[in-house]
């Protein structure tokens, strides 16, 4: 693929070799993200960061990208005080941001809003969350965790635990995975499973998931267990919520049964799916996996703003 | 269909083929009869057909139908037939083709989609037939619960 100025809406516009070119970009950005050495490559360029919903991991990450190559950002964090809330349309609030920068950031809490911006923006628009949506570059520093903490993703055994039904992170995650040569399952309870249609595409990709209900039946085998959290709004019983949060809760003494090299990632902000007494441990991979999205934002911008090639 | 009794047209249009009891809904769609059209629209549900076992017959005077209406058309009747009379004559006559894409035609139904927010934008939905016909958005990436319902 010629990454030079295309959108990116969802991870479903990518090929595994597409995936895979951005990821070994990723790797060679890794000491520049830390600060460990210094980048002009984005010189001159500006991204403009539209939030139209709040984030802190997103944003902070693609900022940090941009400026750490070089780059300056302009945008905004929320929409209050910006012409949408005078009633402009994103449409045209996509034109003037477009017309200011070399490439946009778009987070905002309707589905379809990239979509909508990748047609009425003459420069690259990048997804960094739509409603419910797609999270594309979410699924991107998901996958560069997975091969820098756990070495690779083709062999790997992977959980994704927890809120598998209305996650959109797990769903994005879940296609990419099926791209590669991974042993997947499903572990949620029967209300919060992935959808029928999820599974059908991942099967159809070549995956045979597994459904089951319980970490423990994953924990001894798995080579990386996705949490998720489960939010309390998804069920009308506090007690179901409360007893549901309890059974998929990571712990030490759940971890006792796990291999020694297992990771444990969380898209964050966490609540207590895992423990706190987790963090300190070797498993413990979810903080690192907020650091990944600076080098995988890093290597995104660069490709499509035809920096590198 | 020797024993159907529906007066000849003129010059119009005569939808056949539609799935049996799905006339009215073709009706809807279209949005006939038109306010101040005193022009005669005959309806037959249920009419005998060797090929199709059943099914319903629309014939509609002094109108001819815009490529939009009969792609709404084949959405909810994809094996319907179009035939267009003039002077008593069949001028032209043809098989509606279900689309692969169709745009401006139906109204996605997740509310949270940005079509429904009052953006510059046509609709647009890609279209497969399999046991139902399904419209997926192109924006939010979600199946159309209703597609009847969804029909604009």
């Amino acid at each position: 693929m010629n990454f030079k100025g295309i959108h990116v809406v969802s991870v479903r516009d990518f090929s595994r070799k597409d995936i895979e070119h951005i990821l070994n970009l990723a790797d060679t950005f890794i000491p520049i993200a830390r600060g460990e050495s210094s980048s002009t490559l984005m010189n001159g360029k500006i991204m403009a960061t539209l939030f139209f919903e709040p984030s802190t991991r997103t944003r902070l990450s693609f900022e940090s990208a941009m400026q750490r190559l070089g780059g300056r950002v302009l945008g905004f964090a929320d929409p209050g005080g910006t012409s949408a809330k005078k009633g402009e349309t994103l449409a045209d609030t996509i034109r003037m941001a477009a017309a200011y920068s070399d490439l946009i950031v778009l987070r905002h809490p309707q589905e379809g809003a990239a979509r909508l911006a990748s047609k009425f923006s003459n420069v690259p628009v990048i997804n960094a969350g739509d409603g419910a949506g797609q999270h594309p570059t979410q699924t991107l520093l998901d996958l560069q965790t997975i091969r820098q903490e756990a070495g690779k993703i083709d062999g790997k055994k992977i959980a994704l635990v927890g809120d598998l039904k209305y996650g959109r992170t797990v769903h994005s995650l879940a296609y990419a995975l099926a791209m590669f040569d991974t042993e997947l399952t499903f572990v949620a309870p029967p209300t919060l499973q992935m959808p029928k249609e999820m599974i059908e595409t991942v099967s159809q990709m070549g995956a045979k998931p597994k459904l089951v209900n319980s970490v423990e039946e994953v924990i001894a085998e798995a080579d990386v267990i996705y949490v998720t959290r489960i939010q309390k709004e998804r069920f009308p019983d506090p007690a179901e919520y409360r007893k549901v949060a309890e059974v998929y809760k990571i712990t030490p003494e759940i971890l006792e049964d796990a291999k020694k090299k297992m990771i444990v990632m969380h898209p964050l902000p966490r609540v207590k799916e895992i423990s706190p007494e987790v963090d300190d441990t070797d498993y413990a991979a979810y903080f690192k996996q907020a650091f990944y999205g600076v080098p995988a934002r890093m290597a995104l911008i660069s490709l499509i703003t035809g920096v590198v090639e | 269909m020797k024993d159907l009794k529906l007066t000849p047209i003129k010059n119009g249009t005569v939808i056949d083929h539609i799935e049996a009891g799905m006339a009215m809904k073709v009706i809807k769609i279209l949005g006939i009869p038109e306010p101040d059209s005193h022009s005669i629209i005959s309806i037959a549900m249920y009419v005998h057909s060797e090929k199709m076992g059943y099914k319903d017959l629309i014939k509609i005077e002094d109108r001819e139908l815009k490529k939009k209406e009969v792609n709404k058309i084949s959405l909810i009747s994809p094996n319907a037939s179009i035939v267009i009379i003039e002077k008593e004559i069949v001028k032209n006559k043809y098989w509606v083709s279900l689309p692969k894409i169709i745009k401006g035609l139906a109204k996605c139904s997740n509310p949270n989609c940005i079509t429904n927010k009052g953006e510059p934008l046509e609709t647009e939905f890609s279209v497969t037939n399999g046991k139902d016909i399904k419209l997926r958005c192109l924006y939010c990436d979600r199946n159309v619960t209703d597609v009847l319902e969804s029909i604009v």
